[in-house]
């Protein structure tokens, strides 16, 4: 890149040692506080008692799954035909799109409770048709849900901004080459819209895999995810910080081998691809 | 086909804002229902302005919000500069793979760590209660900078550095020079960083949580409303918030394409 530059490096320096004591200390107490007790005696038996949180474990990874892969099978679409717009109708469209990320996510969640209850939007609209109400709140189906729409967004702005990227060319030339429409798709489009696709997975599946909100609200109390019983730990009281911290370091160290898993596909040949 | 892809685009908008619309038909309940709509009235906004508890928890809000993008801004852009100068590799692998862990960690896992650390300091200098304003501003800073540093690196990274030796050859103090040239070509990066940072702060609830104690932003006030019942006070102050958002986006977009269509004349 440039040769000779023009920074100095010596005005880093207040945001490196920003970083070191609030991003790398932190992590290295929660370590500490993980592999000690509450007098600081070194033990591994919060690790050890993590046992009784596999189902909770279980449930969150396979949830956040499920709803990233939906969130995806949604957005993939919606940001495939924005690009076919003209380009003031996607920016209004990406404006729409971004807006309810800027409102309260608790008090979005939560209005899906005023339409999921039990004498809900949706059941009193039923019983108008005379069909019996549908248990929609508290159920798995709500939380993932609850997941799919807070973050829904983060999947279409990132597929789209890469899709808009596309060189029109290279689609007329798969015609001219004779490509169907699936082969194009295949062999054209997806693949040049795969960083996209990472980026859009990871933003939906980090923060799905570690909420605690949405499945207090929508799942009733018969769900707990990860992030539920570190929250409860942590409002039980200090005493408890050590039980915490060994879930928020596995909880960390399961986002850290997702993202690997990520970046490895995506390095795949996609230097192949994109030329 | 197109018919159709309109459709779908309409249906996901529909699934986007349905909940929206239905807090901004709540807000307007007679009855302190968010479930049974009774009557039309003005009663929760009214009720709003004599709320201090809500209006308390927006300053608090706005107050981290725009202290907190300021002073992210200001590192950000300093540590931006001063990363482009460091030449070792592996120095900047590790000040980049530091920069991205708030970025890619969860939100709580960075959240309680913070407030270990905040409480681990606080015990040591032997405070009753440690956290506070001070522990959500540093907390907000910390999350925001990643985004400010992410933003301006690559403007800085198309900037010619030689403008920069041109200055000082024509006789600008090092200083001078960054003002006067660098900055200028940096800007548009800073200020996105900047708005990014904004929201970013508006909106932060898992973060502020774990780390805010007695400072209650409007998300934690949020937060222990939907703890008990909500009622459409709730609804209605998102509403507003739903409105000055919407109008302030509105306007950036009218003042941004005005700049460009200037921008695109002048070319010509």
């Amino acid at each position: 890149m440039n040769k000779k530059s023009f920074g100095n490096k010596l005005i880093a320096c207040p945001y490196i040692v920003w970083s070191a004591i609030f991003i790398i200390v932190p992590l290295l107490i929660m370590f500490y506080f993980a592999l000690t007790d509450q007098n600081g005696v070194f033990t591994l038996a919060n690790l050890a008692s993590l046992g009784r949180f596999k189902k909770a474990f279980a449930i969150s990874i396979v949830y956040a799954i499920i709803a990233t892969f939906i969130t995806f099978l949604l957005a993939y679409p919606m940001a495939y035909f924005m690009t076919k717009l003209k380009i003031s109708s996607q920016k209004m469209i990406m404006m729409i799109v971004m807006l309810p990320m800027w409102m309260n996510f608790l008090i979005r969640t939560y209005s899906w409770i005023t339409i999921l209850a039990n004498t809900g939007i949706i059941n009193s609209f039923l019983g108008k048709l005379g069909l019996g109400p549908l248990k929609l709140i508290n159920t798995p189906g709500a939380v993932i849900l609850g997941m799919v729409y807070d973050f829904i967004p983060y999947m279409i702005l990132p597929i789209y901004s890469v899709m808009s990227k596309i060189d029109n060319s290279l689609l007329e030339a798969s015609d001219d080459l004779g490509a169907n429409a699936f082969n194009k798709f295949k062999r054209v489009i997806f693949p040049l819209s795969r960083p996209g696709v990472i980026s859009g997975i990871t933003m939906v599946f980090v923060p799905s895999v570690s909420t605690f909100y949405i499945s207090q609200k929508l799942g009733g109390n018969k769900t707990m995810l990860i992030g539920d019983a570190i929250e409860y730990f942590y409002n039980i009281g200090p005493d408890y910080y050590n039980i915490a911290s060994a879930i928020s370091l596995v909880l960390m160290v399961l986002i850290m081998i997702s993202l690997f898993i990520m970046n490895r596909f995506s390095d795949d040949d996609s230097g192949g691809v994109i030329i | 086909m197109k018919i159709l892809s309109r459709l779908y685009i309409m249906l996901i908008l529909f699934f986007l804002y349905a909940p929206i619309l239905v807090m901004i038909f709540f807000s307007f309940n007679s009855s302190s229902s968010v479930w049974v709509f009774e009557g039309f009235s003005l009663d929760w906004y009214l009720g709003l302005i004599s709320d201090d508890v809500m209006l308390g928890a927006l300053k608090h809000t706005l107050i981290i919000a725009v202290l907190s993008s300021l002073i992210s801004t200001v590192l950000g852009t300093a540590a931006a500069v001063g990363i482009m100068a460091i030449r070792s590799k592996l120095a900047n692998r590790i000040i980049m793979g530091t920069t991205n862990i708030p970025m890619m960690n969860a939100d709580i896992v960075t959240g309680i760590s913070l407030m270990f650390l905040f409480v681990f300091i606080g015990k040591i200098i032997g405070l009753t209660e440690s956290l506070g304003f001070i522990t959500v501003l540093i907390a907000h800073i910390t999350f925001n900078l990643p985004y400010v540093i992410l933003s301006v690196l690559p403007k800085l990274k198309q900037t010619d550095a030689h403008l920069h030796e041109a200055a000082l050859d024509l006789g600008c103090t090092p200083v001078k020079a960054f003002f006067k040239v660098i900055l200028p070509s940096i800007s548009t990066g800073i200020v996105t960083g900047m708005i990014m940072a904004f929201t970013l702060s508006l909106d932060d609830f898992v973060i502020s949580y774990f780390t805010c104690g007695d400072y209650q932003t409007l998300p934690i006030i949020i937060y222990n409303m939907t703890k008990k019942s909500v009622t459409p006070d709730t609804y209605a102050l998102s509403t507003l918030i739903f409105i000055v958002i919407f109008v302030l986006l509105i306007l950036y977009n009218a003042l941004s394409s005005k700049a460009e269509s200037r921008a695109a004349k002048r070319r010509v």
